[in-house]
């Protein structure tokens, strides 16, 4: 092999990669370097009271809640099932707006608030209305 | 030991393939145990009216002029929150009106009786026995439950309007608009559709769950009649053997669930 360590244009070159490292990290130091604090989702109105629990705990919906509400759609369109019993026995109506709105009144604070920070966009409220917000 | 290229490439191309496997599996074992946290119970609700096969019966003769089949129309499309768009071509319907020989086109003819060319009928899905919608849907968003009705789940329809193309009532809409700004007054208990989603009665399958009868049914002060086909003592069977009745195009092999007495 021909030993040929010559590179063209190095000038031009590396002052184009630092450009490049310099935009592509642009996000990073226009922020100091820190992250952005994850917000905490507020508990208001219902949802808010002491001794008042949601349908399942609290870490599990956490984690889990995108599978609730799939579970939720599927079973009440298409099995025509409404009613969901938790582990204690206790009966809901499977409904975002009818029950899960009930509890947590204030989507933006509740719902928007994580899912604009994690840039979650699902389109729950294409359709389902929250009764607070005007059309 | 004398090892070939080759016999060396293969052996480590089936390590590889060990290797690989092992974390492959541990994520579809790990899904499994996912699913399997969430396996709550759900079910009816105790209210539920049930039957095999739901139907309608309509009793024309009841009505006279447009506004007796008014009260019905707005019933629906308020607790279902269907926009009224004035443009004939955006319109959205679940309930309508329409003439004798536009509802019956098969058996209109010239020397009809007043009273019928000038009637308006309601029309509305007619939830069929075979129904073509049904077959035609690419993504399985319109479907037949097990009591007979045809329904809609909005979440998976794409807009492919197939399901238009093939209804032969005009039983469906679309929705060319985002549906929002053009409904009067919303009912917070009921979803909207959006932009791009094929939307059409539902049979109220959301006041069945709760033991009410569909809309129509109890605004049409006794005209429209709802129960069990399947049921030989329902009250639209009694309907059925007492009153002559027709259905909309009954030479189409759909089976519609509407009958009127005409």
């Amino acid at each position: 092999m021909p030993n040929n360590k010559k590179m063209y244009d190095k000038g031009k070159v590396v002052a184009g990669l630092i450009i490049f490292g310099v935009l592509i990290t642009f996000p990073l130091w226009y922020n100091h370097l820190k992250v952005a604090p994850a917000p905490e989702p507020k508990l208001v109105g219902k949802a808010a009271k002491a001794g008042q629990e949601c349908i399942e705990p609290k870490s599990f919906m956490k984690a889990e809640h995108m599978l609730v509400l799939d579970i939720w759609r599927d079973t009440v369109v298409r099995s025509a099932k409404r009613v969901y019993v938790n582990e204690s026995g206790k009966e809901f109506e499977m409904s975002l707006t009818n029950t899960c709105l009930d509890c947590h009144t204030e989507k933006a604070e509740f719902c928007d608030k994580c899912h604009n920070y994690a840039l979650v966009l699902p389109y729950c409220w294409d359709c389902h209305i929250d009764p607070k917000e005007k059309m | 030991m004398e090892s070939s290229r080759r016999s060396f490439l293969k052996i480590a191309g089936i390590s590889a393939l060990g290797l690989g496997a092992k974390p492959v599996l541990d994520v579809f074992a790990s899904t499994e145990e996912h699913t399997e946290a969430l396996k709550p119970e759900t079910r009816k609700g105790e209210d539920v009216l049930k039957a095999k096969r739901w139907a309608l019966v309509i009793d024309t003769r009841k009505f006279e002029s447009e506004e007796d089949l008014k009260p019905m129309i707005e019933a629906c499309h308020k607790i279902h929150n269907v926009p009224k768009l004035e443009n004939k071509r955006h319109e959205i319907k679940w309930i309508w009106t329409e003439e004798f020989k536009h509802t019956f086109p098969t058996q209109e003819h010239e020397f009809l009786d007043d009273r019928v060319k000038h009637l308006l009928f309601l029309t509305l899905c007619n939830h069929c026995e075979k129904p073509a919608c049904v077959r035609v849907c690419p993504t399985k968003a319109t479907f037949k439950r097990e009591d007979g009705i045809v329904l809609m789940d909005f979440h998976r329809c794409i807009g492919c309007r197939f399901c238009m193309a093939a209804c032969p009532y005009g039983s469906r809409s679309f929705n060319f608009r985002d549906p929002r700004p053009f409904i009067e007054e919303r009912n917070p208990k009921f979803p909207t559709r959006m932009k791009g989603v094929v939307e059409k009665c539902n049979f109220c399958v959301e006041r069945l769950a709760v033991g009410e009868l569909p809309a129509c049914v109890e605004a049409s002060n006794g005209a429209l009649t709802c129960g069990d086909l399947d049921d030989p003592k329902s009250e639209v069977r009694e309907l059925l053997r007492s009153n002559f009745t027709i259905r909309r195009k009954p030479a189409l092999g759909t089976g519609p669930s509407v009958f009127y007495i005409v």
